[in-house]
């Protein structure tokens, strides 16, 4: 499978979930588990350019499959993802733990609707939880993200929902 | 002090790691070569039990297990675990063992620890552990427990962990002489706080350096070193707790010892490789302490205008199979009962009893959001009964500005009595009807208000290290973690100030015994004015010393000298200064030049003064260790309104609009306290009438997922307009008061009085759900 551009070995224990794979076998730690049923979102994950729930997925599933990770966004030492950015200026984090998941839904969310409208907001944010920030700043840093990301060009643009569907 | 950082909206210095996928949290820890062996808890599937036997052959025998344990495998087996806060009138204070060999009192108790090369093998063997129980009666409910016709420990009599009784005032001839009295029910039911990241322990054993590293997703890991070193014989000094990235905690995590968090220890010694449990979201339902679950019995007095003359209440606290947090949650709902109103006679008693349910700790609010509820009810019921405004009756009833401080006369948490210490509570009330407006046009919407005050920052104390390195950039430590509530940028907007440098200066390193190995924990709204302070006081040391050195090679008096830009100048001649870092190359007389301008400290560079290079007391280096240990608590408070609209087909609820007022003394960064009250609000919103913890009559938790536990997404949160009133606290010298848990503390209170007037029913419990307002509706 590739994993943010990088091609990796198969993982061969066949019940090995997405998100083990990801944070213990491939050191991908920034993908969080917090329910390990797929209520959550914490460990939203591109995959083939739309979030899915990497805690209900076999890593095996995703052989032959492009997966993207929060790591991918922004690699060390570069700005920010303009949805990494649009969330630091709008204080949409506290501790962080849903926050890659946040960010991951929200990238497949502007990939959809570039300008979103309130409604398109709700239901993009609608699968993740936080218990940190009573998701205002969250709201606000999607809208943030918007205007941000049609400033600045970013290379998972355009990459997102079309492809693989 | 220059205040240039202090009350600015300053960006989060936290967030760009955590944004990038790069946080550390306890189970992302991977360290010292070998990869972490993983465990798993076996735990019980009923409420209470007798345990006949344990037979864990198959599990051990099952290829890739390393070791499984019951309590016999211990050797503090057989110890009870800690009671955390003693106190005397918990005279039948009972804790659980690590491993249950005897008896199991609540349904997700441990009796086994597998420990395995993978989670997937550890849960295998967990199934394969053999377990003969003999189930005995089940006591779940307060009520239940109080009648007592079956007990969950053979020797608490009637179920009652302890009972306690205060009285101010006369209550009996008060409620006599009352013109109107009334007399009232409230419940509130168990719940959770969940925080998104579960519980997680990771240890190591050094045998060369014969020193034990856990990582502990924990709000206290200055406790958990301090109990590690006790349980294992270990000087404090060879065991390392370091709290990393904690997602979320909001009270259950200041709970210890969790058994894991003796376990994972215990094993990684044992079996000389790295151990670590993850906990998953079924076992943090079940295993982390719960809280809420409370029923009052209230009889009020009082005269035509509405004024309490008197309050009786009477109050069952659900603690649960166990009290290791011993009588807090108790103390603080009968402390808080009163909240901003004046009461001149008060009673509260409460009995604290058992149940065969999860223990209880507190959950953010901790005691208040029931204690608001009792009292904001109460005064609703009275302006229902009179005809007269809700808000007037708050008015009529309020303590005045002019009135601090105010003695309540009832036990507080910290050993002290109730003194409030600042407060406007009519400015908060006004300033929110005013934001709350007009009520919107349409049909079954009422309005809701509810006000309350927050003893926060409680002590004993906290310290802080600050330093300024050659670089002149500069470090600064504390013993509390974060969970998100921003430590590192608050605490490096106070140094900065002290300091005269850039917040982006200042690196902030908290929860990491390593660093600073002296503290208590963060819980009770207490990191910003105890560790606040503390900061406060470890750079103004710094800042003096800062301003002795240089006085020397300035030639100038210290009490003219100022830290600015980064330099220590003359007041008024920015010109003639010396940067700080040359400062601290200055603190640290060197034979070697090591690079960085320490060339400037050694021997034969021109000195400004005779004697020694570090003359008596003096110490090297440009840091200092302060300590702030708050003389009592400081009093937050708040005001919250709000409307709501309830669909009469389907009960389901929207909150119109809801305002927040809140106090919280000086506000160290508004965008930091904002996020606390907005994450509280929703937290509330949650609690009052989607979450609820659905025990059945034997003792099993019916909804321990998040499929069934409906915490709000966004789309069940509105909007919160929030503003500020600052009574600085007397108390302290940066006059704050704490923040991070009074979003949650009158939310029920408000959403009950709007579903109230939005329906016409009468509410007096919670969490509701749509269901309760269509039962309610019908009867």
């Amino acid at each position: 499978m590739k994993v943010n551009g990088f091609v990796h070995p198969a993982q061969r224990d066949p019940r090995r979930l997405l998100s083990d794979h990801l944070r213990h076998d491939l050191g991908l730690t920034g993908t969080h588990v917090g329910c390990e049923h797929g209520v959550c979102g914490c460990c939203t994950v591109l995959f083939d350019g739309a979030p899915v729930r990497s805690c209900l997925m076999l890593a095996v599933q995703a052989e032959g499959h492009e997966v993207s990770t929060v790591e991918g966004l922004a690699v060390l030492g570069a700005p920010l993802h303009p949805v990494q950015q649009a969330f630091h200026e709008c204080h949409g984090l506290q501790c962080g733990f849903c926050t890659p998941g946040f960010v991951m839904s929200v990238v497949g969310l502007l990939a959809q609707h570039p300008n979103p409208t309130r409604e398109q907001i709700e239901e993009g944010i609608s699968g993740n939880l936080c218990r940190c920030t009573g998701y205002a700043s969250i709201r606000r840093a999607v809208q943030r993200a918007s205007e941000l990301s049609q400033q600045t060009p970013s290379p998972l643009r355009g990459e997102g929902w079309g492809k693989g569907r | 002090m220059t205040t240039k950082w202090f009350g600015e909206r300053v960006q989060r210095v936290e967030d760009d790691r955590l944004l990038r996928g790069r946080g550390r949290f306890t189970d992302d820890i991977q360290e010292g070569g070998d990869r972490a062996l993983e465990s798993c808890l076996v735990r019980s599937p009923y409420a209470h039990a007798r345990i006949n036997s344990i037979d864990v052959s198959a599990a051990r025998a099952l290829p890739g297990v390393v070791a499984v344990y019951v309590a016999a495998d211990l050797p503090f087996g057989d110890t009870d675990l800690p009671i955390l806060i003693p106190h005397p009138n918990l005279t039948h204070g009972r804790t659980q063992r690590c491993l249950a060999s005897e008896v199991v009192r609540y349904a997700g108790e441990a009796v086994a620890f597998v420990v395995a090369d993978s989670r997937y093998i550890a849960e295998d063997a967990a199934e394969l552990v053999q377990v003969d129980y003999e189930p005995l009666p089940v006591v779940i409910t307060p009520e239940v427990a109080a009648a007592a016709e079956h007990l969950v420990h053979d020797d608490v009599p009637g179920n009652v962990a302890a009972e306690m009784l205060q009285e101010v005032g006369d209550v009996g001839a008060a409620m006599k002489s009352a013109p109107h009295r009334k007399r009232l029910h409230f419940r509130f039911e168990r719940g959770a706080a969940s925080p998104m990241e579960a519980r997680a322990v990771w240890a190591r054993w050094s045998d060369p350096e014969q020193k034990l590293t856990v990582y502990d997703s924990t709000q206290s890991p200055t406790s958990i070193r301090g109990g590690l070193a006790v349980l294992f014989g270990l000087p404090e000094s060879s065991v390392e707790v370091i709290a990393p990235d904690v997602g979320g905690g909001f009270g259950p995590k200041i709970m210890l010892f969790y058994p894991d968090e003796l376990l994972v220890p215990f094993a990684a010694m044992q079996l000389g490789r790295p151990v670590k449990w993850t906990e998953d979201r079924q076992e943090h339902f079940l295993a982390v302490n719960h809280e809420r679950g409370q029923v009052h019995e209230v009889e009020v007095g009082f005269d035509d205008a509405g004024r309490v003359l008197a309050l009786s209440v009477d109050f069952i606290h659900d603690a649960g199979a166990y009290t290791p947090y011993g009588i807090i949650l108790p103390i603080i709902t009968a402390a808080q009962v009163p909240g901003p109103y004046r009461v001149p006679n008060y009673r509260v008693r409460f009995r604290d009893v058992y149940t065969n349910a999860t223990p209880t700790s507190p959950y953010r609010g901790a005691g208040r959001p029931h204690a608001c509820f009792v009292m904001e009810r109460t005064l609703d019921a009275i302006a229902s009964d009179l005809g007269l405004d809700r808000p007037e009756v708050r008015r009529r009833n309020f303590i005045q500005p002019d009135e601090f401080p105010y003695d309540l006369g009832v036990a507080w948490q910290d050993g002290n009595t109730v003194i409030y210490d600042s407060g406007n509570y009519p400015a908060l009330l006004e300033k929110a009807m005013q934001m709350l407006g007009p009520r919107p046009a349409g049909d079954h919407i009422g309005m809701g208000l509810g006000a309350y005050v927050e003893g926060t920052g409680v002590g004993p104390y906290e310290g802080a290290h600050v330093q300024v390195l050659v670089s002149g950039k500069v470090v600064a430590a504390t013993g509390i973690p974060s969970q998100g509530q921003a430590h590192a940028t608050v605490w490096a907007q106070i140094v900065a100030d002290e300091l005269g440098v850039d917040v982006a200066d200042v690196e902030v390193t908290s929860g990491d015994t390593r660093r600073f190995p002296w503290g208590v924990g963060t819980f009770a709204s207490r990191g910003a004015v105890t560790a606040g302070n503390a900061m406060s006081v470890a750079a103004r040391m710094v800042a003096d010393k800062a301003k002795h050195i240089a006085a020397d090679h300035l030639e100038a008096d210290p009490a003219d000298l100022e830290l600015v830009g980064g330099k220590v100048s003359v007041k008024g001649s920015p010109d003639r200064g010396i940067p700080l870092a040359a400062v601290s190359v200055l603190a640290n007389p060197v034979r070697y030049a090591f690079g960085g301008g320490t060339e400037a400290a050694t021997q034969f560079t021109s000195r400004p003064r005779p004697g020694p290079p570090l003359q008596d007391g003096e110490q090297p280096g440009l840091e200092a260790t302060g300590y702030y240990s708050p003389p009592g608590s400081t009093w937050a408070a708040g005001c919250h309104a709000a409307y709501v609209h309830i669909d009469p087909k389907t009960f389901r609820m929207e909150v119109l609009k809801y305002v927040v007022v809140h106090d919280c003394g000086r506000v160290i960064n508004p965008l930091v306290v904002e996020g606390q009250i907005e994450g509280g609000v929703a937290q509330g919103i949650g609690g009052a009438f989607y979450e609820r913890l659905a025990y059945d009559a034997d003792g099993q938790l019916r909804n321990a997922s998040f499929m069934e536990f409906l915490m709000p997404y966004a789309t069940e949160v509105p909007a919160i307009e929030i503003d500020h009133i600052e009574t600085p606290s007397p108390l302290n010298p940066l006059g704050i008061k704490g923040a991070g848990e009074a979003g949650v503390i009158p939310v029920g209170a408000v959403i009950g009085s709007a579903i109230e007037e939005a329906l016409g029913v009468s509410i007096t419990e919670m969490p509701l759900s749509p269901l309760k307002l269509y039962e309610l509706s019908r009867a």
